[in-house]
């Protein structure tokens, strides 16, 4: 690789797209930061984990193949999500096992696709940020990312460099909080217990506001924490570290845009 | 038992609604992974252990008849009679029959799941012989007429004062005005009547962690010893076992036991290990005078060549119970079978047959902490993911919603549309929230805003803002 600025292909995420572009804003603005070179194809919708996880392996297959075509031309791959990231990384190269075609070009591109704090911390070798934020919070870390993709010391590592934030760990941080894609509509009841016991984990941290790195838990978090009445704010750790605080935190009244 | 794992969403929902059942639960998922995790780190090639039971078990899975054969010539030549059986119908007619040529009328279990599988006890009970459970978790919930609701800790769901009710509604002949409100004083009473149980018994029956190709022996471990008293009283010894349960050599057993323990109870090992090999020779003190060994199949060939062969590696340790969020919530019983949490999913509908348990597979969020955790390394995410797969084109929860997804799918494979449709719909959605920042409730959302509000869009799509900061600067 040259010396020049890495130029990185930025999947923004369907979530992050249509719910809360504001993430997507402050993970460009964290990449460029670092010296990145950042662009964002517009040939790019969907990483096809709904088509997968629900057994459509056709639909993941020709979405598969839409994102491999969009980003196969970047030094890397950057996502502000360890669930579309894992996707990529870990089960594209298994959805064409066997593909001649294809294969290799699932695992090029595998290799070169990283977790936003992940790639912030471990490839380019980010120790801090210059945000600040005097509050305390607490950080959920998302089940793709903690497992398909190690996420874990990286987002704390760079939440520690945030000037006034504390970071108060709950007791059940590496639990799933039950969004799981279609399995929160498909079994709301289920989902509500997990959802429910894990705010209630976060909420006895006493911290002022929620953190993860993937929109679908937060999401499913700050709706449970709302209809709880809780007073705890939820955001994507990306807007921390960006220190783009503008928005209103996931679900709260006021206008962005 | 009647499975009822078509039944999977009532299951749940009745169980949800139980709040003793929340408790335990809350309190079970709590300090069994904790137990496993601090046995785990005193343990520092934990990993390199999980390789070699998965090399072991992967081999023994690519030459399982010759391992097989070999067990039962030495079985044989220590003296134990083996019967093969291919279901669990020809299970259950092997042991009634060796029960009628011993004429027996009692028979003691230990703890087995395949015991559970090919339901003996009903079956036992239904021909004039009397089965009793004696591993104290099993005979509370034989007396309460229950099934198990977790593989390993079979009344898991039963809080003290439940099991103390149950024993003075059976235990009629003991002074009513007795005290059961300790663990000990329950513990103690059980003992009491299953003594005479295990002396009147004419036939033990178990199961086996374990079949030893090496010395034709089985492995049965447990924490109260029962077993033991179950194998060596009566006369006739009958150990029923799936034929994934045969490990080359005794080393190959160590180094399985090594794993079972720690990641079932968090143990080093279990209180009793009991290595079993043919009857009573002369001379010997106690020990049955006939050892039969049924080797049954009951689905696990047809598993072995397709893509759900290594789940035959698993151990039943429970670890994938123990720490799954979706067990945590329902318990064991929703599964509706014998077997639960992400391996049930895997195993139930394997071994029921297609459509019996649909919704098993589909009731997981995938989070990944069952195959973190699985001595066996099995990749449970993944193959619930096949047996989606198959549902998708054969029908099942997988298939429901197929329509939605497909139109969604539409839109996605034509970014161009996609952009418009998206910017169009979001822009909707949020002025529908009114800067409000969250739905309470909106039409055709209920599964989401039942249990949580919908937090509302930002109002434009990310690529519609990007493009427009393009245009600002190029």
């Amino acid at each position: 690789m040259s010396s020049a600025a890495p130029r990185v292909g930025f999947f923004v995420t369907c979530l992050v797209d249509l719910m809360r572009p504001s993430v997507g804003f402050a993970a460009v603005k964290l990449l460029e930061e670092a010296g990145c070179q950042v662009e964002v194809p517009a040939e790019q919708t969907c990483c096809g984990q709904p088509a997968y996880n629900s057994g459509d392996r056709a639909d993941a297959i020709a979405l598969a193949k839409q994102v491999i075509a969009a980003f196969e031309g970047f030094d890397y791959v950057v996502l502000p999500s360890g669930s579309c990231a894992g996707m990529i990384r870990e089960h594209y190269p298994r959805l064409f096992a066997g593909d001649a075609a294809w294969e290799g070009r699932a695992r090029k591109l595998a290799e070169r696709t990283h977790e936003l704090t992940a790639f912030l911390v471990d490839v380019l070798g980010v120790t801090g940020v210059t945000a600040k934020l005097a509050a305390t919070v607490t950080y959920h870390d998302a089940c793709s990312g903690l497992r398909e993709m190690g996420v874990k010391t990286q987002p704390r590592r760079l939440l520690a460099s945030v000037d006034g934030l504390t970071l108060k760990e709950s007791a059940m941080a590496e639990t799933c909080c039950g969004f799981g894609g279609t399995f929160c509509i498909k079994y709301p009841e289920i989902s509500e217990r997990m959802v429910d016991t894990k705010a209630d984990d976060l909420i006895a941290t006493g911290a002022d506001m929620v953190l993860a790195g993937d929109m679908g838990c937060l999401l499913n978090i700050a709706g449970r924490l709302k209809r709880k009445g809780s007073a705890m704010q939820a955001r994507h750790v990306a807007e921390v570290l960006a220190g783009s605080l503008d928005a209103p935190a996931i679900g709260e009244p006021g206008r962005t845009s | 038992m009647d499975a009822t794992s078509h039944r999977f969403r009532d299951n749940a929902r009745h169980a949800l609604a139980n709040g003793r059942l929340k408790e335990s639960l809350a309190s079970f998922t709590k300090t069994f992974p904790e137990k496993r995790q601090k046995v785990i780190d005193r343990l520092p090639e934990f990993d390199a252990l999980r390789d070699e039971g998965v090399r072991i078990k992967n081999h023994v899975l690519a030459n399982l008849d010759f391992y097989l054969e070999r067990f039962e010539a030495k079985a044989t030549a220590a003296g134990a009679q083996i019967h093969w059986c291919r279901d669990a119908a020809e299970a259950r007619e092997t042991v009634l029959s060796i029960c009628r040529a011993a004429g027996a009328r009692t028979v003691t279990k230990s703890k087995s799941m395949i015991g559970e599988e090919i339901a003996i006890n009903e079956f036992l009970e239904s021909n004039g012989v009397r089965p009793v459970e004696t591993d104290l978790g099993e005979y509370i919930i034989q007396v309460r007429g229950e099934s198990p609701s977790h593989i390993l800790v079979p009344a898991i769901h039963l809080k003290g004062p439940d099991i103390a009710q149950t024993f003075r509604e059976k235990h009629t002949a003991l002074p009513p005005g007795r005290a059961l409100d300790e663990p000990e004083a329950i513990l103690r009473e059980a003992r009491t009547v299953l003594r005479g149980e295990f002396l009147a018994a004419d036939v033990g029956l178990t199961g086996a962690n374990m079949l030893v190709a090496e010395t034709g022996s089985i492995v049965v471990v447990t924490n109260e010893g029962n077993a033991d008293l179950v194998m060596s009283l009566p006369k006739v010894h009958v150990a029923v076992a799936s034929l994934e349960k045969v490990v080359p050599t005794l080393e190959d057993a160590a180094t399985i036991l090594r794993l079972l323990a720690r990641s079932a109870t968090g143990q080093d090992i279990t209180a009793y290990t009991t290595f079993a090999t043919g009857p009573k020779r002369p001379g010997d003190p106690d020990g049955p005078d006939e050892f039969h060994i049924v080797l049954l199949d009951n689905g696990r060939t047809a598993m072995l060549g397709g893509e759900f062969r290594d789940m035959l590696r698993c151990i039943r340790c429970g670890a994938c119970l123990n720490h799954c969020p979706v067990y945590a919530g329902i318990g064991g019983h929703a599964y509706g079978w014998v077997y639960s949490g992400p391996m049930g999913s895997v195993l139930t509908p394997s071994l029921l047959g297609a459509h019996q348990a649909d919704d098993l597979p589909n009731a997981s969020t995938f989070c990944g902490k069952c195959e973190q955790v699985c001595p066996m390394r099995i990749p449970l995410p993944t193959m619930m993911r096949h047996l989606r797969e198959r549902q998708f084109t054969t029908g099942g929860p997988a298939a429901k919603g197929r329509g939605a997804l497909k139109v969604w799918a539409f839109f996605a494979r034509r970014p161009a549309l996609y952009r418009r449709a998206t910017a169009l719909a979001i822009g909707a959605l949020a002025f529908l929230g009114g800067g409000r920042g969250r739905f309470r409730r909106l039409p055709l959302t209920s599964a989401w805003t039942g249990p949580r509000d919908l937090p509302a869009p930002q109002g434009r799509t990310f690529q519609a803002l990007w493009a427009e900061r393009r245009r600002r600067k190029p």
